[in-house]
């Protein structure tokens, strides 16, 4: 499903892209004719305004209803034919009407690409590839979602992926109808369908009775039909003496005497043409105008989305990992499996391959789905599983649990390994149920089941010291991710705080970095981030990175994050050691997920030690004095009350609402999740009033807190699970 | 210029291709500049009574948007086997459509007349937008349209 939708895209995009923004422009044209028009104050009949317009235009030679409402009458001045918007109450011009050749070119160019028939083919083919994007993309959709009822909850993933997702479910039905409505109006073009045309002229041979013409308004046939059920009312030629009235209404077309008045022929028009108008009332948006802006909003979102499609594929296509002196499966004593969402797990198999076969293995590395009946020479297997969405099979594993169903249990044990991320409810799903299923079908087991959230490379590295002791040598595991391209930030401002209860830490403050002209067209700017976005802090010799909090946004104009220093720990030391005017080299990463949702909803800040960095930079950018209820834990109030001056100022401004502190160091002092226990009256009310929850702090810190919240919110039957899927409650842990 | 060299069938009363009792005559229809789409012409020609009696082109494709054309519908009855093998493309705005073809000596000062319908798309119908009696007289003089046609002319 996901390669046909994307190499639809990718082969559509430029037709669509045409389609989507002529659609776009087109779709707002009912909507100014409608404010252009001249609505009919009451009841009028037919006869009645052609009278008026006939007495003022003794020329006139037809009248039309455009679906908006618009009189437009057809006359000859001074010879010449002239067309004008009528206000029915005077039967008299308010502005002559000129064919746009701006508006029939784009019109021209949606319908047909200026090819004729093959460029409408063309055109009904991009409508239906659109058609099958959208259905395939709502059902990869629900499937990420793991379900169609949980399609509603926020898209998480990069930002392309949010973009991607977000707005195709916005646009997804707008585009429907778009296109449904396209794919019958082709059909009709090309008589594949009925459209009702043939049969909506009477042809007949009508002639006038003899007599003089009557005027307009006295034309009994025209007296009983409301002017809103006009068509088109085309005059009698004057110099054809039998020459009579052609009249086209909302339900039929017939002919009128113009000497007495009456109906000479009707001919009701059929079930198709009704039909076929109602849909093109619906895909034109005319007389339907605010559909038309609907429709037209949802396709200027197709482009949009075509563009966040391409950078979703192309960074997949990147991320694509290739591995160096892979043994074949015959051969190998050690087997790896691959189940890479987004790639980056393969980057984790790589590192294990390279760090085994440095050792002398013959190690093999393939996709799980690749998994041969029979490895002869293996001693060991690794898989390593991602998850996609809520506990689905990633790329390249769906067939996975299928396959080992129908094998026999190896001679040789296997261990798992999941990646995740916690902030997911189904956190390595998919790797539990392969530990499951190995087990239950016998598979021996060479390590428990371990997982590794958000690509954490200290979590891999002790994960490798596990293996080392399994195996019985030393496995390094020094995973590095692609590393993006730093810059160097200088101190301007530390803060010390807790050396008294030995926890030293420090509110590091760096200046941005000065981009020039050319560094910000070419994107190498110094980005921009937000409170809760992370800091990757390279230190000298190392090769993996650190991440921090950042406890500042981009129009703070200063880059902070709050460091404790760990014992043995060659980045926090560094930064520990830097004094004003002192440099470092970092670059940020963003972490989308863990934001306050937009809105007025209040927010639940629960931090301990450090982990008040990011909530204290959301605090600081809550301009607009949002509900903020922030609950802090420290080891003493004299020593690392971090941010507590800072603090008293936004219970000042209003940008944080109140605060509950807690120490562990002191008599009758505790932990955060206490306080949460405590005050659990307030936060029910608050959190069924549709508050957020956002913790941020040690694991386990942050597994106490949960602990605290499920007994705090059971009373509301709900669960810290539930709330995650809404996105309402969202962690930040290290 | 677009030109276009009908072979009309022999079935067609009007015509008749190289006999001693017919001319070859040229049909030149320019349009104005009206600043639309392609327009839909139907020339035909109707007897002294102002009877139809028979079609000399049709330019424009779709059968469907025929009724537009409302002297030739009535006339025809709308009968596509009338235009059978006399059908071209529609005729775009300023430009001209050219038709060579061999009328019968008999139509000529007997007061037929050639009728061109016109009719574009999201634009009021013009039926009859050129009137032009067939004389040996009239040919080479410009007839002049009353809404898309700026001109007719027939040349023999």
């Amino acid at each position: 499903m996901r390669l046909f939708h994307r190499l639809l895209g990718l082969f559509a995009a430029i037709l669509i892209t045409i389609l989507a923004l002529s659609g776009t422009y087109l779709s707002v044209l009912p909507a100014l004719e409608r404010a252009g028009t001249v609505a009919a104050s009451g009841r009028l009949s037919v006869a009645e305004v052609a009278g008026r317009i006939e007495r003022a235009y003794p020329d006139v030679e037809q009248i039309v209803r455009s679906p908006s409402g618009g009189i437009v009458a057809s006359y000859l001045e001074n010879g010449r034919a002239v067309s004008s918007v009528i206000d029915p109450a005077s039967g008299r011009a308010i502005g002559e009407v000129a064919p746009s050749a701006v508006e029939r070119w784009v019109k021209n160019l949606h319908r047909s690409l200026f090819l004729g028939d093959g460029g409408r083919a063309t055109g009904a083919i991009g409508a239906l590839a659109l058609l099958l994007l959208t259905l395939s993309g709502l059902q990869m959709t629900a499937r990420r979602a793991g379900g169609w009822r949980r399609m509603l909850g926020r898209a998480r993933g990069t930002g392309a992926q949010r973009l991607h997702i977000g707005l195709g479910k916005l646009t997804a039905l707008g585009v429907f109808l778009s296109t449904v409505t396209a794919l019958y109006m082709s059909l009709a073009t090309f008589g594949l369908v009925p459209d009702g045309s043939s049969q909506a002229a009477p042809v007949l041979q009508v002639a006038a009775g003899a007599g003089p013409a009557l005027p307009a308004d006295r034309l009994a046939a025209l007296q009983d039909i409301d002017l809103g059920q006009l068509r088109e009312l085309t005059f009698p030629d004057r110099s054809i003496p039998s020459d009579v009235y052609e009249l086209s209404t909302a339900t039929g077309e017939g002919f009128v005497d113009p000497a007495t008045g009456q109906m000479l022929a009707w001919q009701d028009s059929g079930a198709a043409r009704q039909i076929y108008e109602f849909i093109y009332m619906i895909h034109t948006g005319q007389g339907l105008w605010w559909l038309g802006l609907l429709l037209g909003a949802s396709a200027l979102g197709v482009p949009v989305l075509g563009g966040a499609g391409t950078a979703i594929w192309w960074s997949q296509r990147r991320g694509r990992v290739r591995i160096a002196r892979n043994a074949a499966s015959a051969a190998a004593d050690t087997v790896i499996l691959v189940g890479s969402e987004s790639g980056s797990t393969w980057g984790f198999a790589r590192t294990l391959h390279e760090a085994l076969a440095a050792l002398g293995h013959h190690v093999h590395t393939a996709p799980m789905n690749d998994i041969a009946a029979r490895y002869p020479a293996a001693r060991r297997m690794f898989v390593l599983a991602a998850t996609y969405g809520d506990g689905e099979a990633p790329a390249g594993a769906d067939s996975f649990l299928r396959r080992i169903d129908r094998m026999e249990p190896p001679h040789f044990p296997v261990a798992v390994l999941g990646f995740g991320d916690r902030q997911f409810p189904a956190f390595c799903r998919f790797a539990r149920d392969v530990e499951r299923a190995l087990r239950s079908k016998g598979w021996k087991r060479l390590m428990p089941l371990a997982a590794i959230d958000r690509q954490s490379a200290q979590e891999f590295s002790r994960w490798g010291e596990v293996l080392s002791a399994v195996m019985g040598k030393t496995i390094r595991l020094a995973h590095v991710a692609e590393v993006p391209r730093t810059q160097t930030l200088t101190l301007i401002e530390r803060v010390d705080y807790g050396a008294d209860v030995q926890a030293p830490t420090a509110i590091l403050r760096f200046s941005m970095p000065n981009a020039g002209l050319m560094a910000r067209l070419s994107g190498r700017a110094w980005p921009r981030f937000a409170a809760g976005d992370l800091l990757g802090v390279v230190a000298p010799g190392c090769m993996t990175p650190r991440y921090y909090s950042l406890a500042s946004s981009s129009c703070d104009g200063a880059v902070e994050i709050c460091v404790r220093k760990q014992p043995g720990g060659a980045c926090s030391t560094l930064l520990h050691a830097l004094r004003p005017g002192d440099g470092i080299r970092a670059f940020v990463r963003r972490n989308s997920g863990f934001r306050p949702l937009p809105g007025r909803m209040p927010v639940i800040l629960v931090g301990a030690g450090t982990g008040i960095g990011p909530l204290a930079g959301f605090i600081r950018a809550n301009g607009k004095a949002r509900p903020m209820h922030l609950y802090f834990g420290g080891r003493h109030p004299a020593s690392d009350f971090l941010y507590r001056d800072a603090i008293a100022g936004w219970l000042g401004d209003g940008r944080l609402t109140c605060i509950s502190a807690i120490f562990s160091r002191i008599a009758g002092g505790g932990y955060v999740q206490d306080l949460l226990r405590e005050d659990a009256e307030c936060l029910r009310t608050l959190i069924a009033g549709g508050a957020q929850i956002m913790v941020c702090g040690g694991r386990e810190m942050a597994a106490g807190v949960m602990e605290a919240l499920a007994q705090v919110i059971s009373p509301l039957g709900l669960t810290p699970q539930a709330l995650k899927a809404q996105g309402k409650y969202v962690e930040d842990v290290y | 210029m677009k030109s276009l060299v009908a072979v009309l069938a022999l079935t067609t009363a009007l015509t008749f291709p190289a006999l001693a009792l017919a001319r070859p005559v040229t049909l030149t229809t320019t349009l104005n500049d009206y600043g639309g789409n392609g327009a839909y012409l139907a020339l035909y020609v109707t007897d002294a009574a102002g009877a139809y009696k028979g079609t000399l082109w049709m330019a424009g494709g779709r059968s469907k948007y025929y009724r537009h054309l409302g002297g030739w519908l009535r006339g025809s009855g709308g009968n596509l086997g009338e235009i059978n093998g006399i059908t071209g493309a529609s005729v775009g705005s300023g430009r001209s459509l050219k038709i060579s073809l061999d009328l019968a000596d008999a139509l000529f000062d007997a007061g037929y007349e050639i009728h061109v319908d016109a009719a574009a798309e999201d634009m009021r119908d013009s039926p009859s937008d050129v009137v032009a009696p067939l004389t040996s007289g009239g040919a080479g003089k410009p007839v002049a349209g009353r809404r898309y046609i700026s001109a007719f002319t027939y040349d023999m």
